[in-house]
């Protein structure tokens, strides 16, 4: 299911953006403060009205009900607040009210669809342990796990996450790109803002970097983040250090 | 049923048979010798007690939704400013009739429905306009509920005589004293369409504890699910003023006090709270009943806000630790 993106514009944060993106990769957006990166993903989870057209697949976005849009885009905001001290596998449950019909159909996940639905994503995010425990004893770690769930569990054909590894260390930043990952590989589309650099150098398949709105370079993370391009967009001299696959960048 | 709201259903059974024969008067269900204790029941106890879970159960699952809508446990259904309107009507109808105007037994009732549902229809418009900012909304209930706090001061100080600022003041306070079968026949369908209202909106309520983007993009439509806030509200809270007055607190206090019990979930809350605020209001109001009190019996509305501001008070020391969800 290819996700495309048409003259994106919306005042002061989008300038005439237009993507292509296919499925079964994972994609990362970068860029400065301000850049538009959280704009641009959240107008195509359809969460953002914005002038243009988006389409998956040929089908018009906008055009979709609401809750067939939600069945096929997953969207994992920046933040993850969430108002009310639930427990991990509550959490993970809201992910399945798109494919719950009834109005007056409980939440809790019944079907046996989403039973699996629920358990697979808990299982996949490696939260088996801590299903009962409210979100406000999770470390923060644990919560970005349960938070990633609660979007896998809708098994979206696309998961569009607005940095899902803010405030996580080394180790589980990486363990939460790796499941993500995972879900590339099962031929889901995975578009995410990443502001390490190295991550995204390191892990994506391919790299958009925007500047003030508009996309500066799209392509292979190696040609997208070149010591020019950061220069030139971050304005600080950078050089990438060590070899292919495991690169990091010497300020 | 879950077992909370079996335990709650049960308990509301009790405290209705109770309410049923406590009062000035006892009844004895086995050796009444009282005289008239049959009309004493049907035509005063029972009524009252009915609308006391009518009223109950409305301002319970009102402050439920309302709670959930704004992600805040602090927020109140007095907040949209549709209890204030509704009594703003009510008021206007009694000066009124002090200045001479010859309006029926129906006419309160009708006024306060008329000022709940003016101040819905502001509220529509003014979502109708924004693109469904929860904030935006909300301070625009405010200002509909300061607008018509001061409309309401501007009608007391134009009250013709010492008797209508009375009649004026103790309506404020909310009673379900002197209540009819008719007052239980105008506010059963409301309470039933305000309750549906908010299970039907459960889902998205659900989907909203992540946040207004994350429910967009699990396929709420954030201005229909404004609208069956505006409908459940009006209908509950401006029901239970054109009947009872302000009864204020219910709303706040009984989903705070049951929230605890459930998974957290705002669907999970919204029956139990509709019959623990009917479990509250059917006490409370046996209580006032009870009660011996110079000049008469004391109003319901009094009681719950000594009641409720002490809690609230609580709940704000505890907010200070954080321990507040």
């Amino acid at each position: 299911m290819m996700l495309c993106a048409r003259n994106l514009t919306l005042a002061g944060r989008l300038d005439d953006v237009s993507l292509d993106l296919s499925p079964g990769r994972v994609t990362a957006i970068c860029g400065p403060n301000g850049a538009g990166k959280s704009s641009l993903v959240s107008a195509m989870a359809g969460v953002l009205p914005v002038a243009g057209a988006l389409s998956l697949d040929g089908h018009d976005l906008p055009a979709m009900q609401p809750r067939e849009r939600a069945r096929l885009l997953g969207y994992l905001p920046q933040g993850g607040e969430a108002a009310w001290d639930v427990c991990v596998r509550t959490l993970i449950e809201l992910g399945r009210l798109p494919w719950q019909a009834a109005p007056l159909h409980r939440a809790h996940a019944d079907g046996a669809q989403d039973r699996e639905a629920v358990t697979q994503a808990i299982a996949a995010m490696d939260l088996d342990h801590l299903i009962d425990r409210p979100l406000s004893r999770l470390s923060g770690g644990e919560r970005a796990r349960a938070l990633l769930a609660r979007v896998l569990a809708g098994r979206p054909r696309w998961v569009l996450a607005d940095e899902p590894l803010a405030s996580l260390d080394l180790g589980h930043g990486l363990r939460l790109l790796t499941a993500l990952r995972q879900q590339a590989v099962q031929g889901v589309g995975v578009c995410l803002v990443l502001h390490d650099l190295g991550m995204a150098m390191n892990h994506a398949d391919r790299v958009v970097v925007m500047d003030r709105g508009r996309v500066v370079t799209d392509g292979a993370p190696g040609d997208a983040l070149s010591e020019d391009v950061i220069a030139q967009v971050w304005g600080v001299t950078g050089r990438w250090l060590g070899p292919e696959g495991a690169r990091a960048l010497s300020l | 049923m879950t077992r909370l709201n079996a335990s709650l259903v049960g308990a509301l059974a009790l405290a209705f048979a109770a309410s049923l024969l406590a009062g000035r008067v006892w009844i004895d269900p086995f050796h009444s010798d009282v005289p008239g204790a049959g009309l004493i029941l049907m035509q005063l106890r029972l009524p009252r007690s009915v609308l006391a879970v009518l009223v109950g159960g409305g301002l319970g699952a009102a402050g439920a939704a309302m709670q959930a809508y704004l992600r805040n446990p602090l927020a109140d259904p007095g907040l949209f400013g549709i209890a204030p309107s509704a009594a703003l009507g009510a008021v206007l109808s009694i000066l009124l009739g002090a200045y001479g105007f010859a309006l029926g037994p129906w006419a309160l009732p009708v006024f306060a429905l008329v000022g709940a549902g003016g101040a819905m229809a502001l509220l529509g418009l003014i979502a109708g306009r924004s693109s469904g900012g929860v904030a935006l909304f909300t301070l625009a209930g405010m200002m509909i509920a300061s607008l018509t706090g001061a409309l309401m001061s501007l009608a007391i100080s134009l009250s013709p005589s010492p008797f209508a600022l009375w009649e004026i003041v103790t309506w404020l306070m909310g009673a379900l004293a002197d209540r009819s079968w008719h007052e239980v026949w105008m506010a059963a369908p409301l309470m039933a369409v305000g309750l549906s209202a908010f299970l039907v909106a459960g889902r998205s309520l659900d989907a909203l504890t992540l946040g207004e983007a994350a429910a967009r993009s699990l396929g709420v439509d954030p201005r229909r699910l404004q609208a069956l806030l505006i409908l459940g509200v009006g209908c509950a809270v401006g029901g239970s003023v054109a009947v009872a007055g302000v009864i204020g607190f219910v709303g706040l206090v009984v989903p705070h006090l049951l929230r605890p019990f459930t998974d957290r979930r705002p669907s999970s809350l919204i029956v139990p709270s509709a019959l623990g605020g009917a479990l509250l209001l059917l006490v409370g109001d046996s209580m006032c009943r009870i009660l011996p009190l110079a000049g008469g019996e004391l109003r319901l509305g009094i009681a719950l806000s000594l009641l409720g501001a002490p809690f609230f008070l609580v709940l704000l020391w505890r907010m200070r630790d954080g321990v507040w969800r």
